[in-house]
């Protein structure tokens, strides 16, 4: 490896997902691959269904054992996921990557208290005194911004707001100071004053403790405030990796670029809103080579050839066999 | 018919010192989820509401189309209180106030076909043979840009967006007046989102309609409405021309609220300072007196404790409710220094 470029935490390669039905294999993500280095914050985006959850889950191995079927590699700091042991596995989950869903209400158990649950992540993994974690525990609501930790430590789930609970979760989350946080939606059921809060919170604390942040979602605004680089997925495949302020400026697959299109802006009143026609073709009936072709305003002969990511700039990949003909129309006129 | 003067033919509905309240589920208190709203909807219009959860909307927008009663108050459909008439004169005019809600699901049975679902409204106001209410709800799924072999599936069958598009099919059969259209573009993909606004738009000139678009995405009103009302807590803070609302707004609430709308440009095009509000919006149990938005408002002062501001026209056809909001604009944020970041660059939260 040259000098001066760190050795990624993480490194997702081939990693293609399926889900056994009656009616056989149900393919969902195909050779999913993107690397992410220490501290960096990355968007993950894309149509409802594309496998941004089920890909949230795979890198810490959450998928139903009995009919999910994962293949590909997961290195994360130099070792194989996939290839642990449950034992070594659990050692990781919550220690070195932790995960936060959209709905904190059903990761938190109601009849424990919130200082008990988040002294409790930490116990798992080191061997403290309940005192001590407790004293952790208000710390680590301190950390997030809730007022009074040592009061709302004693409090249950359900005595706290939407964003409160959020909170709580993010505290639980880092506690253990893991080295990649993966937020899934963490902000979509919360009101866009509250969302402010918890991008900030979030953006602030990876900043100032060095955790790698997966943030899925689907808001392009949210990705653009939030991280420094975005991942676009289209029918279970990574179409495009780019910084973000490149992808924003100028998109290099017609996917990402019809979805920033797509967004009314705050102050174009009036006009048609562009938007992309079609609908994302099914599991069990998708298309050889690009399967965005079908909804591609750019689709011409060849894109139907088998397809591999493209870098057309430093750092700058798309899954489009046009990407570096195309001058396609960013966030920016 | 009412007693009250005639009605002014440009205003569609009126909605004159508006109450509802629920009973708590223990019982023992009031959820004042509107409390106290002074508004007219204008005739063909599109009538934005923005707020936060809870802050009324869903409630009001049901009021609107009579689905809900006022505990205080009136909701005049130009000039006719529907609360005043009988149940053969209520059933009639109800169908000219419609509403579309988020969920593509809710108002479709997973065991009915598609046009089963388009004329059943025709078919509980009785109206026509089965033959020409089947040619209608075709004509109305075309409209909406469903083919009549969509006729015949069922719901799983189609995509989220092709299911809003049979429910605003559904309403049309009526050949409504006012729409109300609650979140209905909420629990769609960015990528269709605009098809079926654009759809909006295009009903709107053809019929001469009137929506009042209820949503928490603030593009998306902005893009969409003609003039826009701003909730919290069940009162309104602010309405007026969409466009002045959105560039000169003049409640510090609405001023926090674009502040806080995720704008997706890249870092050196975004310079504006975001206010970080503090907190969450209190409960409708037991709104904070005076101004209701006072726990969270960085302009605070004594005054706005004490007294509940009044609902005042600052600018042409622009009001306000804040005691300090002039036609330049909100009051000064106290905590200007402290409490706001320049968007892109170092956060303190
Ligand atoms: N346990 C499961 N068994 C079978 N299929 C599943 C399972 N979990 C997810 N899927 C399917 O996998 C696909 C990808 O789902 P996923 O939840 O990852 O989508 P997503 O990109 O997160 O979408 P959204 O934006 O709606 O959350 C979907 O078609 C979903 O129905
Ligand atoms: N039938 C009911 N009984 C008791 N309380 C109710 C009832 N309907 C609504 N409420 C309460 O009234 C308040 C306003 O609710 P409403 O659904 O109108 O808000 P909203 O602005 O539509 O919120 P959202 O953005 O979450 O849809 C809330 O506190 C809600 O819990
Ligand atoms: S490969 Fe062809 S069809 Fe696919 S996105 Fe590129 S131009 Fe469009
Ligand atoms: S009346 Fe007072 S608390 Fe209310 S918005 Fe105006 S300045 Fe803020
Ligand atoms: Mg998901
Ligand atoms: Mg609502």
């Amino acid at each position: 490896m040259p000098t001066g470029v760190a050795a990624p935490l993480l490194a997702v390669r081939d990693l293609s997902l399926s889900f056994a039905t009656a009616g056989g294999a149900l393919p969902i993500t195909r050779n999913v691959g993107f690397s992410i280095a220490p501290g960096e914050r990355v968007g993950l985006v894309g149509e409802s269904g594309c496998g941004k959850t089920v890909t949230g889950l795979s890198l810490l191995r959450l998928l139903p054992a009995h009919n999910a079927q994962v293949r590909g590699e997961i290195v994360f700091d130099g070792v194989d996921l996939l290839k642990l042991s449950p034992r070594r596995m659990r050692a990781v989950r919550g220690r070195d990557i932790a995960m936060i869903f959209q709905e904190p209400m059903n990761a938190l158990d109601p009849v424990f208290t919130v200082g008990d649950q988040i002294s409790e992540a930490y116990r798992v993994h080191f061997p403290v005194s309940r005192a001590e974690g407790r004293d952790r525990a208000i710390e680590a609501l301190r950390e997030v911004g809730i007022p009074a930790p040592e009061r709302r430590c004693d409090e249950y789930p359900h005595q706290l707001s939407g964003g409160m609970r959020q909170r709580v979760m993010i505290a639980m989350a880092l506690i253990c100071k893991p080295k990649l946080l993966i937020a899934d939606e963490p902000t979509t059921a919360l009101d866009v004053t509250v969302q402010a809060q918890i991008t900030d919170l979030l953006r602030s604390l990876s900043e100032r403790t060095g955790t790698a942040l997966i943030f899925i979602t689907h808001d392009l605004g949210v990705v653009a405030e939030t991280c420094t680089r975005m991942i676009t997925m289209y029918a279970g495949e990574v179409v495009e990796d780019a910084p973000v302020d490149d992808v924003l400026t100028r998109p290099r697959h017609p996917y990402t670029s019809g979805l920033l299109r797509s967004l009314p802006g705050l102050s174009a009143r009036r006009g048609v809103l562009s938007s992309i026609p079609g609908r994302v073709p099914s599991p069990n009936a998708m298309p050889a080579g690009c399967r965005f072709r079908a909804r591609c305003a750019h689709a011409a002969a060849g894109c139907e050839r088998e397809q591999a990511m493209i870098e057309v700039d430093a750092g700058h990949a798309a899954r489009c066999w046009r990407a570096t003909e195309l001058a396609l129309r960013g966030a920016v006129n | 018919m009412t007693h009250s003067a005639p009605a002014d033919p440009s205003e569609i509905i009126a909605v004159r010192d508006l109450r509802i309240l629920f009973p708590t589920r223990d019982g023992h208190d009031t959820v004042k989820a509107v409390d106290g709203m002074d508004f007219e909807v204008r005739t063909g219009e599109t009538f934005g509401i923005i707020g936060e959860s809870g802050s009324g909307k869903t409630t009001l927008g049901r009021a609107l189309v009579s689905l809900l009663k006022p505990t205080e108050g009136q909701i005049l459909h130009q000039g006719v209180d529907p609360a005043a008439l009988g149940a053969k004169a209520f059933r009639k005019h109800r169908r000219d106030y419609q509403i579309v809600f988020q969920d593509p699901n809710a108002a479709l049975n997973p065991r009915m076909t598609i046009i089963d679902s388009v004329i059943e409204p025709l078919e509980i106001v009785g109206e026509g043979d089965a033959t020409s209410r089947r040619r209608r709800g075709i004509a109305a799924l075309e409209r909406v840009g469903l083919s009549p072999e969509a006729a015949d599936r069922y719901p799983h069958q189609l995509s989220g967006g092709q299911k809003q598009r049979v429910n605003i099919a559904r309403v049309l059969t009526l050949r409504p007046k006012v729409i109300v259209c609650d979140e209905v573009v909420a629990a769609l993909d960015v990528s269709i989102r605009g098809d079926v606004l654009n759809l909006f738009a295009d009903l709107q000139r053809e019929f001469g309609l009137t929506y009042v678009f209820i949503t928490h995405d603030i593009s998306v009103v902005s893009h969409i409405s003609d003039r826009i009302a701003v909730t919290y807590l069940g009162k309104l803070m602010e309405l007026g021309p969409a466009e002045d609302v959105i560039e000169h707004p003049l409640h510090p609430y609405t001023r926090a609220l674009l502040s806080a709308e995720p704008i997706p440009l890249p870092s050196h095009l975004r310079v504006d300072r975001r206010i970080i509000l503090e907190g969450e919006i209190p409960s409708p149990v037991a709104p904070p007196s005076g101004c209701r938005f006072r726990t969270r408002c960085p302009s605070v002062q004594e005054r706005c404790a004490a007294e509940v501001p009044a609902w005042r026209e600052v600018r042409p056809g622009h009001r306000v409710a804040c005691h300090f909001a002039t036609a330049e604009g909100p009051p000064p944020d106290q905590r200007q220094s402290e409490k706001t970041t320049v968007m892109g660059g170092p956060t303190c939260v």
